[in-house]
């Protein structure tokens, strides 16, 4: 491991993206003045036959976390990853990395910043198909240009983080879906790149798979604290693994917040569709909902549940010791408030709207 | 003359140049293309020189290197290739009787002429192939240079290589390289062309540049396709040796050349059948080869 995953976060640099706009076309910079002055998506495609990818985003991409970029297929996520490593130059706006543009970025420097700086998993895992997995997951090394000596322990070792140890001498075409993602997985860790970018990397997988997937990238998150720029169109998927969530729409920024806040709070209509099926008891945690404590010294729960596991962790721990409240503490173990099953089991339930009309 | 059916004359008979012009124009080109190569005679031989060289040296060897040596290596080849030993058999069967008939000799001399125009047709194709699939621009100016280069007739090829470098084995391998080498360029650049983007992709965002691009994904990704080129560049090369025979090429060519003249029908067939030997052996291998290549897009059982 080198120092930048060892450092604190508060001295790392995250991603930020200032005033990003892309439009596709062959005559780009003629139609921004007119898109910043508020030409819509539509307009510019059908007058001038350009299309508008990317809109006046604005987003930070905090260092050592999940960042989720969600949104509707052709909504403009896979183009706003690939600005990050400069995959996709914005036809106006800057991407700050550790003090730098990437924007601004020559051939050469662009290639330094993906060696070392940024790694990516793909969709379609875009394995190197000649290349049997011990050959795929050193790659990254290989275009850096260290000896085959010193990348194959690194690749071993990655390979055997992922679960796949025995499978080294296997070609892609050989392994199930899942098992190719993990190459991906171990490809992109074995770069110790700090950045690390996944383009819907876990859509193609059945759901179980994808599940176990998701677990393993969590595991490893929790020890690396990478800074993961997460693409997914699956609003569970983004809940699950999502620090921060920034849903797009059409090109634009609808509502950057926390799963919690996007889901007790949708910013528009849009949003409140998208949140509307999801299971609310694995999204809101019970700090959230917990009943202040009282006043004075009466005498709180015995049972003890921390205020960040979820309702559904919660209340099925409520139910296994057979209790019907609970102090909730934080993470020092202080007590910040009391649930009951009751208060849990309508906060499940609850409907998100923008305007709550059915409270009204 | 056509029937006018009443039509001017002006509609009827195409209105040709008058034969004094076309005279002129043509006496003023091939003059002009003439003195040309009359004017850099020397830098041409000089040129030419290391191919002759090369030629002759191969030639040799072949023929002058015991058969039985000589049958073992194109064995040992077959087998690096194809890891089959059907083919291998074969192999044995068809040299075998091209020796029993009296043909080995003039094999050797048709083999050493293949081997030269291939490796030249690759070394001068895969480059080319490869600019091409690198630029669109390239892509539509070598089209049409190929098509035209596919449909000429290949006698025709002959006359400016004569003019050029005269008669001998060296403008028949010209020619024979002319002839081969369209497949061998269209192959290379169609196999970097359908490279997967995602590929690519991938190792744009692991920081390869062009060079570890080239060599590390788009070239063996593309083998298949390139070893297909490479295997047609064969078979066209031995289907023009018969054609390279009329300006002065050895080896079965010419002994075809000659039954075609005399009407010696058995010497004719016995002389094709050993080119279709050769063919065959050279197709069956480098297409194993190329289907070896692609071992590792199977699907295995774990
Ligand atoms: N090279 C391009 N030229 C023109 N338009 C493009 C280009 N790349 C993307 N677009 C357009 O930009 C928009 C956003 O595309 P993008 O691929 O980023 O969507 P996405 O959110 O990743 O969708 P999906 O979920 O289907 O992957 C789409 O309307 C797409 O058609
Ligand atoms: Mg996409």
């Amino acid at each position: 491991m080198t120092d930048s995953t060892t450092q604190s976060a508060e001295t790392r640099s995250g991603v930020e993206i200032r005033d990003l706009y892309k439009i596709f076309g062959s005559n780009p910079k003629r139609y921004i003045d007119a898109v910043k002055n508020g030409m819509t998506k539509t307009e510019l495609n059908d007058k001038h036959n350009h299309v508008l990818g990317l809109q006046n985003i604005n987003l930070e991409l905090p260092p050592g976390q999940i960042s989720v970029i969600m949104g509707l297929s052709g909504s403009g996520k896979s183009t706003l990853i690939r600005h990050i490593n400069g995959l996709i130059m914005p036809t106006a706006g800057q991407i700050l990395y550790n003090g730098r543009d990437v924007v601004q970025m020559n051939e050469q420097e662009l290639r330094e910043f993906r060696r070392h700086e940024t790694a990516m998993v793909f969709q379609k895992f875009a394995l190197l198909p000649h290349r049997t997995v011990l050959q795929n997951v050193s790659y990254g090394l290989d275009v850096q240009g260290i000896a085959r000596s010193k990348s194959e322990p690194i690749a071993r070792k990655w390979i055997e983080r992922v679960g796949l140890a025995g499978y080294e001498d296997n070609y892609p075409a050989q392994l199930s879906g899942g098992m190719q993602q993990r190459v991906g997985l171990a490809r992109a860790l074995a770069n110790d790149a700090d950045i690390l970018l996944m383009d819907e990397a876990f859509s193609a997988l059945d759901p179980l798979i994808r599940m176990d997937m998701q677990k393993v990238l969590l595991d490893l998150q929790s020890e690396l604290k990478k800074t993961i720029i997460f693409i997914t169109h699956d609003l569970d998927e983004a809940l699950r693994l999502g620090d921060k969530i920034a849903i797009l729409r059409d090109g634009a920024l609808s509502q950057v917040g926390t799963g919690q806040q996007i889901v007790l709070n949708p910013a528009n209509d849009y949003i409140a569709e998208f949140v509307r099926e999801v299971n609310r008891g694995r999204v809101i945690k019970a700090e959230t909902v917990a009943t202040p404590l009282p006043e004075g010294d009466a005498p709180l729960p015995e049972f003890k549940i921390k205020g960040g596991s979820t309702l559904e962790k919660a209340a099925r721990r409520l139910a296994e010791h057979d209790q019907r409240k609970a102090t909730v503490v934080a993470r020092d173990g202080r007590p910040i408030g009391t649930i009951d099953m009751h208060t849990m089991l309508t906060a499940m339930v609850t409907p998100a709207t923008v305007d709550d009309e059915d409270a009204a | 003359m056509a029937s006018c059916w009443g039509l001017p004359e002006m509609l009827c008979d195409f209105p040709a140049l008058p034969n004094k012009d076309m005279r002129h124009m043509r006496m003023w080109i091939d003059d002009g293309f003439r003195g040309i190569v009359r004017h850099f005679s020397a830098q041409i031989d000089a040129a030419t020189q290391p191919l002759q060289w090369f030629l002759n040296t191969l030639e040799n060897l072949f023929t002058n290197t015991p058969w039985i040596v000589i049958l073992l290596a194109i064995l040992a080849v077959v087998w690096l290739g194809s890891r089959s030993v059907k083919i291998v058999i074969g192999s044995i069967i068809g040299m075998c009787l091209i020796g029993v008939f009296g043909l080995w000799e003039d094999t050797m001399t048709t083999l050493a002429m293949v081997t030269v125009a291939t490796l030249i047709a690759i070394i001068l194709g895969l480059p080319i192939g490869i600019v091409m699939a690198r630029s669109n621009r390239m892509q539509s100016v070598m089209t049409p240079v190929l098509d035209v280069m596919q449909t000429m007739p290949s006698f025709v090829y002959l006359i400016p290589v004569v003019v050029i470098f005269g008669i001998g084995k060296v403008p028949g391998v010209i020619a024979v390289v002319i002839y081969a080498v369209p497949p061998m360029i269209r192959l290379t650049n169609l196999g970097i062309r359908l490279v997967d983007k995602e590929v690519i992709e991938a190792a744009d965002a692991f920081g390869a540049n062009p060079r570890q691009k080239l060599w590390g994904v788009q070239l063996p990704l593309s083998l298949p396709t390139i070893m297909a080129g490479v295997n047609q560049t064969i078979m066209m090369a031995l289907a023009m040796v018969v054609v390279a025979s009329m300006v002065g090429v050895g080896g079965l060519g010419k002994n075809v050349l000659q039954a075609i003249n005399n009407q010696f029908f058995t010497i004719g067939f016995l002389n094709g059948f050993a080119l279709v030997a050769i063919a065959i052996i050279f197709d069956r291998t480098s297409q194993a080869f190329g289907k070896r290549l692609q071992k590792h897009s199977e699907v295995g059982h774990d």
